[in-house]
């Protein structure tokens, strides 16, 4: 023991300083508390408000409950704690409320699967009227309860311009029921309800719709795509969305470890994935109108992003190259296109 | 005030009196007349701090106003027919989540076939959903009915229903008596809500309730009903001490001191009935009226007392439980079992989808059922020649089409 002592052993005065190798210094990373104070995340801040705290039930890996917390968290900074949260059916409610237990840290309501936006249109105007407009309001659901049955009411905040946020996590399915298509499931993606069955195995393609353009359709002040590959940009644009009042949305990529069929540690590397090969556009609207995309260094081929996940195994299987990998490239492609993701050699 | 006014107008000067603070309008017939009257009230400010939202389906209107509710607010809507089964999901839900809502239901028949007109279908069809459920007789019962509903909902942190019959009700002009907004100020005092969503208090609402709890969250849904049987006679009181007018309560009777024979109906068919009545008694026949105002919560025991002298009760309700019969005669029945000698009761179903119920009518039901009473559920005035010959025609024919327009022409053809 005594040798291994560096106070007894042999050494030269500058070695008893201790090296000290600051990993974060030079580094973007989210938690990063070695830059300047206004480059810092609010995550990284030990003032952040944990509004969706510890002992919840997500599944390893869930990219909803990441993408959750660090949009609440922002939206409650920005809004120096005055927030309210109206959530939809779900998996971020089911596991973040199992009675007696919250794992909400702000005031919450949820009401059902469709009415999300309604309801926090009924909170807004309750605020309003009860002069307590310091008091901002949050709407929130996956993909099902935005892209499908709360479309309607969703359409409906949006052309009334109500002063809501309305953050839709997308993980591509009904995950909280089992792994079911819901419109925003890719082509090829095997569910429950798309089986690896008949000739066209999986989702079918030529469907589902792209819930950021309608809102954009609706020229509301504020629409974004966000990712939780990237959570300083995630953080940067509810910030932006929570600066302007009317209805904003803004909607997250976040990987469904279950429901996808990837490994739970791959959650951000798919995420990344999604937005590098184009598959996930990612971009800011204002007023009806793009105003800036988040652009591709180096264009990664699809199946890169499609090989981690079983629910496109189906594609790879045998000798043959299945044609239609093709076709999500050239989705991809024509995503990369559209949004002008990647600039000219 | 005596006001000379539509009846969808007087309720809309009563809920402005109220001072909802969030008002959801989406059209539906026969209730328009009722969130435009109100949204006029809010426009030329004679509402103050009140927002009106325009929403895009009923079950937003009801959804706006559970989100309004649940922070704190006065809320208010109202619908008819189609548009209370759209929001259906949010009725339980309001009820569920326990927030005092008041919705105006201008009682109207459902489709298929599609009908705007008149009867209690859509309101039998939420009778389990947790709201209680008050019926108007006449648009002054109406304009009263909505005051005491505020303050019934609030007290009980539960949702009402106010259900006034479409057009014979919500159109028709006569003589109203509006109340003094000091008045209606001094019997409603401002909402203070059991639970409220509050950044300086946060809480969750609507967490996810498993088998361990759910039957005593919903026992104490019954309970607090079986508490506002008490409730409603009281403040029916108190709104009679303030106002000068009896309005409300769970149930009125008519002549049914001596009565042989005593009618259960709800809604403005009631004054046809007391109508019928006078004219029976002139000829002999010793016949009341209960109205009832409360279907839900249902006064079981104010029922047996009220229906324990007579020999024949005869129950006149303007909806069907298709397969079973009169539902409101089927919770009579409730309320007369364990009697040692209950009366014999008699159930028709009458004014579906608007038809006129006549003062003849009636006093042939009434008539009948002492001499020749029947089994079942009798259906009033049913034409039952075009229904027979309906039943011959799909026997014969297999692809024998849409039954409705069959009926219709069929009618047609006839004449």
């Amino acid at each position: 023991m005594e040798k291994d002592n560096p106070m007894t052993s042999e050494t030269t005065p500058g070695d008893g300083v201790q090296k000290l190798h600051f990993y974060q210094k030079g580094t973007f990373t989210v938690g990063n508390r070695l830059v300047s104070s206004d480059e810092r995340s609010v995550q990284s801040s030990i003032d952040r408000s944990n509004a969706l705290t510890c002992g919840h039930r997500a599944c390893q890996g869930c990219g909803e409950a990441l993408g959750a917390r660090y949009a609440i968290d922002t939206a409650m900074e920005a809004a120096g704690g005055n927030l309210i949260a109206v959530n939809a059916t779900g998996c971020l409610e089911v596991f973040t409320t199992p009675y007696p237990e919250s794992a909400w840290q702000l005031p919450w309501l949820h009401s059902l699967f469709g009415n999300a936006a309604a309801v926090a249109t009924g909170v807004a105007a309750a605020m309003r009227v009860k002069g307590r407009r310091e008091v901002r309001v949050v709407a929130q659901g996956g993909d099902g309860g935005t892209t499908d049955i709360g479309l309607q009411c969703l359409s409906g905040m949006f052309e009334r311009n109500d002063d809501v946020l309305y953050i839709c996590y997308d993980n591509e399915g009904y995950m909280n029921t089992g792994v079911q298509r819901s419109s925003a499931t890719p082509p090829a993606a095997r569910t429950a309800t798309t089986p690896v069955l008949g000739d066209e195995p999986g989702n079918v393609f030529g469907t589902g719709k792209s819930v950021p353009k309608i809102a954009v359709a609706h020229e509301i002040p504020y629409v974004a795509t966000a990712t939780v590959a990237d959570l300083r940009d995630l953080e940067a644009k509810v910030k932006k969305a929570m600066s302007i009042h009317g209805a904003r949305y803004i909607q997250i990529d976040v990987p469904c470890p279950l429901g996808w069929g990837a490994a739970s540690h791959e959650t951000i590397h798919l995420a990344r994935l999604a937005v590098e090969t184009g598959f996930y556009p990612i971009f800011e609207a204002e007023h009806g109108r793009v105003t800036s995309v988040r652009k591709i260094r180096h264009q990664v081929p699809v199946t890169e992003y499609l090989k981690l996940q079983k629910r496109f195994a189906h594609l790879f299987k045998g000798d043959k190259v299945d044609p239609r990998v093709a076709r999500l490239q050239a989705r991809c492609d024509a995503n990369i296109a559209e949004y002008g993701l990647l600039d000219a050699a | 005030m005596l006001k000379q006014i539509e009846g969808s107008r007087a309720m809309a000067e009563a809920i402005a009196l109220c001072r909802p603070e969030i008002i959801c309008a989406y059209p539906i017939t026969p209730q328009t007349h009722i969130v435009e009257g109100v949204g006029a009230l809010v426009r030329d400010g004679t509402l103050q701090n009140c927002e009106f939202i325009n929403v895009e389906s009923e079950f937003a209107a009801l959804s706006v106003a559970i989100g309004a509710s649940a922070a704190g607010a006065r809320a208010y809507t109202a619908t008819a027919s189609q548009g209370l089964l759209f929001m259906a999901e949010a009725v339980y839900n309001a009820s569920g989540l326990g927030l005092p809502i008041v919705m105006t239901l201008g009682n109207r028949a459902i489709g298929a076939p599609i009908n705007i007109w008149n009867d209690h279908s859509e309101a039998m069809s939420m009778r389990d959903a947790g709201w209680m459920q008050l019926f108007a007789e006449t648009n002054q019962e109406a304009v009263d009915l909505h005051i005491q509903a505020f303050k019934l909902a609030e007290e009980m942190s539960m949702p009402v229903m106010v259900c006034v019959d479409g057009f014979i009700l919500t159109h028709a002009v006569e003589r109203v008596d509006i109340p003094q907004q000091e008045d209606v100020d001094t019997y409603l005092p401002p909402y203070e809500p059991v639970q409220v969503l509050d950044p300086a208090d946060p809480i969750s609402i609507g967490a996810m309730v498993g088998p361990e709890a759910f039957t005593e969250v919903r026992f104490l849904q019954h309970y607090k009903q079986q508490q506002a049987l008490s409730l409603i006679p009281v403040l029916a009181d108190e709104f009679e001490d303030l106002f000068g007018r009896r309005s409300g309560g769970l149930l009125r009777t008519y002549k049914t001191e001596d009565a042989e024979l005593i009618v259960v109906a709800m809604g403005s068919v009631c004054g046809t009935i007391k109508d019928t009545i006078d004219e029976l008694r002139e000829e002999g026949f010793l016949i009341g009226l209960v109205t009832l105002i409360s279907y839900r919560p249902f006064p079981v025991d104010q029922l047996r007392d009220a229906l324990a002298e007579a020999e024949h009760i005869v129950v006149v309700e303007k909806s069907v439980s298709v397969g079973m019969g009169g539902p409101l005669a089927n919770d009579i029945d409730l309320a007369l079992r364990n009697m040692a000698h209950p009366p014999r009761l008699h159930s028709a179903v009458a004014g579906l989808g608007g038809r006129p119920i006549t003062k003849n009518s009636l006093a042939d039901l009434f008539r009948q059922s002492l001499v020749q009473p029947w089994e079942g559920t009798h259906f009033l005035d049913l034409n039952e020649r075009i229904v027979a010959r309906n039943i011959h025609r799909s026997r014969k024919v297999r692809r024998s089409g849409p039954i409705a327009e069959n009926l219709i022409r069929q009618m047609a053809t006839e004449n």
